[in-house]
């Protein structure tokens, strides 16, 4: 495969992964606990380097997953203390994020992972960072990383994929019918936090949310049903990717900026297009025909 | 005195001088549970921030903060938009166009990068902050701003109060609330991008949000809450700074920890609201019922 086609496969799992989880994020209202986890998740990849002393995917996996659900508990704690929840997410994934950032600048010349490229990634260079098995490479090592994570999380949402709805539309109901919400929270973050870091090594933290909620919300306005609307945002993600990557090459500038603009450049055409809760039609049914 | 401590004079006022705004201006967004918007305008301020130095072509603050303010001002129009006109809930409209313009910013940045030559250190800088990176004419620039603010703050501080707490009652006696809100908002988007340089684009937001929560432990009025906010914020700045002088650390993170450390304190100790302090009355009061339950036990047996 050509160099081209394994970036556009990493953005497209990228796309998929961070699709699916996101449609649960925002039917729960719960979009900026991914700018929250996505920040915090930094911490989890420093404490795995100090504990592993590599960065290698599984140690990598198992600090974020680590600090992501810390993340989430700590939110729901401090909110259930009587901090407002958007304050309450605002102090703990800042707080993370700067512990994160210090301790990188404190082992700097250890470190193969700046904060910049946290934040921005470097998805134009995953595909020469192969996995070897006996001597012969079988690929980019984040695709491996990424589908890994994507079985995770088709596995979860096809399991559980009845309780998932349920307690995203109708909290109360959930619980009546004695669905276990609290483990599906959980179970969630778990799988944003995965999501997050599989995807932040290659594209950074901010296209993360970028990949995490706009699909998700342009897929919500063409939609009423659940399953179309997981898969409508995944398809969403990998359209981006594509014409981000096609902008990027173009103009040769970032290729995870240009994806996130251009998820923002969908969302804003669906705005106006969407064929029932667009912006368009809305204005039609007002003026009369 | 030698430029090394002129230097250090410099990073100390600004970054006490920014954390003094930052928290009283944190009071109201907080108050108005709009901490997350200032998260939304600190990523969006970059955008403008890279256009202004397309525009002019080298780095000048005072260009850097209208550009900041314009992109920031327009991303708080974008998330009213889609609150008001689509069924996309308020937080999904944040991250919207958080993340979009903040990609925004980083494809301006590597376009920068690469058309403009290597004479970009200068908004490098903004990601993360640098209060060393101060020059003196930046210092000026940040010190008129963040006085003007503490000076409006002050000016509107009771019509600010009443749109922050009574929205309706505003509407009713004749107070001009948008009107009001869009300055509200133009003050903090102002802060945002003072504090750009000293904190950095992602933590920015915190200091808006966390000296501000820490106060509203301590007191149960706004004049109290804002001067406490304001001075954790600037005890925060001056603390960070100094230990960032001295560790050589970058100075927006130690900023931030030291204003969490604050609020753990306030969370835990306060005297009213604090969690010991609750846990501690609970514990009395039910002594105090116990002994009740058993004089009211022993007068039936009597």
């Amino acid at each position: 495969m050509s160099y081209t086609m394994w970036i556009l496969l990493t953005a497209s799992l990228v796309g998929i992964n961070c699709g699916l989880v996101g449609t649960f994020l925002v039917l729960r209202k719960m979009s900026m606990l991914s700018d929250a986890i996505s920040h915090s998740v930094l911490l989890g990849i420093v404490g795995a380097y100090m504990v592993s002393h590599h960065l290698q995917g599984v140690s990598m996996l198992v600090g974020a997953l680590i600090v992501g659900l810390l993340t989430t508990f700590l939110v729901q704690w401090l909110h259930q203390k009587g901090v407002q929840n958007d304050a309450a997410i605002g102090v703990v994934f800042t707080c993370l994020f700067a512990i994160g950032v210090v301790l990188i600048s404190l082992f700097a010349d250890r470190v193969h992972l700046d904060v910049e490229h946290a934040l921005m990634g470097e998805i134009a260079f995953v595909p020469w960072d192969v996995l070897e098995v006996g001597g012969k490479s079988i690929g980019p090592k984040a695709i491996w990383l990424l589908g890994f994570v994507l079985a995770i999380n088709i596995f979860c949402i096809v399991f559980a994929y009845k309780e998932f709805k349920i307690s995203s539309f109708d909290y109360e109901m959930a619980v009546t019918l004695g669905i276990p919400v609290v483990l599906i929270h959980y179970v969630l973050m778990g799988m944003l936090s995965l999501t997050t870091v599989a995807s932040f090594d290659s594209v950074g933290a901010i296209l993360v949310v970028a990949m995490l909620i706009v699909p998700s919300a342009t897929a919500y306005l063409w939609t009423d049903r659940l399953s179309v609307m997981l898969i409508c945002s995944a398809l969403i993600g990998v359209l981006a990717s594509m014409i981000g990557y096609m902008i990027a090459t173009v103009f040769n500038v970032s290729i995870s900026g240009a994806i996130a603009v251009s998820t923002g450049v969908i969302f804003f055409i669906s705005l106006w297009i969407a064929p029932k809760h667009g912006l368009l039609r809305k204005w039609l049914k007002k003026s009369p025909a | 005195m030698n430029r090394m401590d002129i230097n250090v004079q410099w990073v100390f006022t600004s970054t006490a001088l920014l954390g003094l705004a930052s928290g009283m201006i944190g009071t109201f967004a907080l108050l108005k549970k709009q901490s997350l918007i200032g998260d939304a305008m600190a990523h969006a301020a970059l955008p403008g921030i890279c256009i202004a130095f397309l525009l002019y072509g080298q780095k000048s603050l005072l260009l850097f903060l209208i550009g900041a303010t314009c992109s920031g001002y327009i991303a708080t129009i974008c998330i009213q938009f889609i609150v008001k006109h689509t069924r996309v809930k308020e937080d999904a409209a944040i991250g919207i166009v958080l993340s979009v313009f903040f990609g925004l910013g980083i494809v301006l940045l590597t376009w920068i990068n690469q058309h403009e030559g290597g004479n970009q250190s200068g908004i490098h800088d903004f990601l993360f902050g640098k209060a060393a990176s101060l020059t003196g004419s930046d210092v000026n620039v940040l010190t008129v701003t963040a006085v003007t603010v503490i000076i409006m703050i002050l000016i509107f501080f009771k019509e600010f109060k009443i749109i922050t707490f009574d929205r309706a009652f505003a509407q009713g006696i004749g107070i001009p609330v948008s009107l009001l809100n869009g300055v509200l908002m133009f003050l903090i988007v102002s802060v945002v991008v003072i504090g750009l340089q000293a904190v950095g684009v992602v933590l920015m937001s915190a200091l808006l949000i966390t000296p501000a929560l820490a106060a509203r432990y301590w007191t149960e009025k706004l004049e109290w809450m804002t001067l406490l906010a304001g001075g954790f914020g600037a005890l925060s700045g001056v603390a960070g700074a100094y230990i960032s002088l001295i560790a050589y650390a970058p100075t927006g993170p130690l900023v931030i920890i030291f204003a969490t450390v604050l609020f753990i304190f306030s969370f835990l100790f306060a005297p009213k609201r604090g969690l010991c302090s609750k846990m501690i009355r609970r514990h009395i009061e039910r002594k105090k019922l116990q002994s009740q339950q058993l004089m009211y036990k022993r007068g039936e047996q009597l």
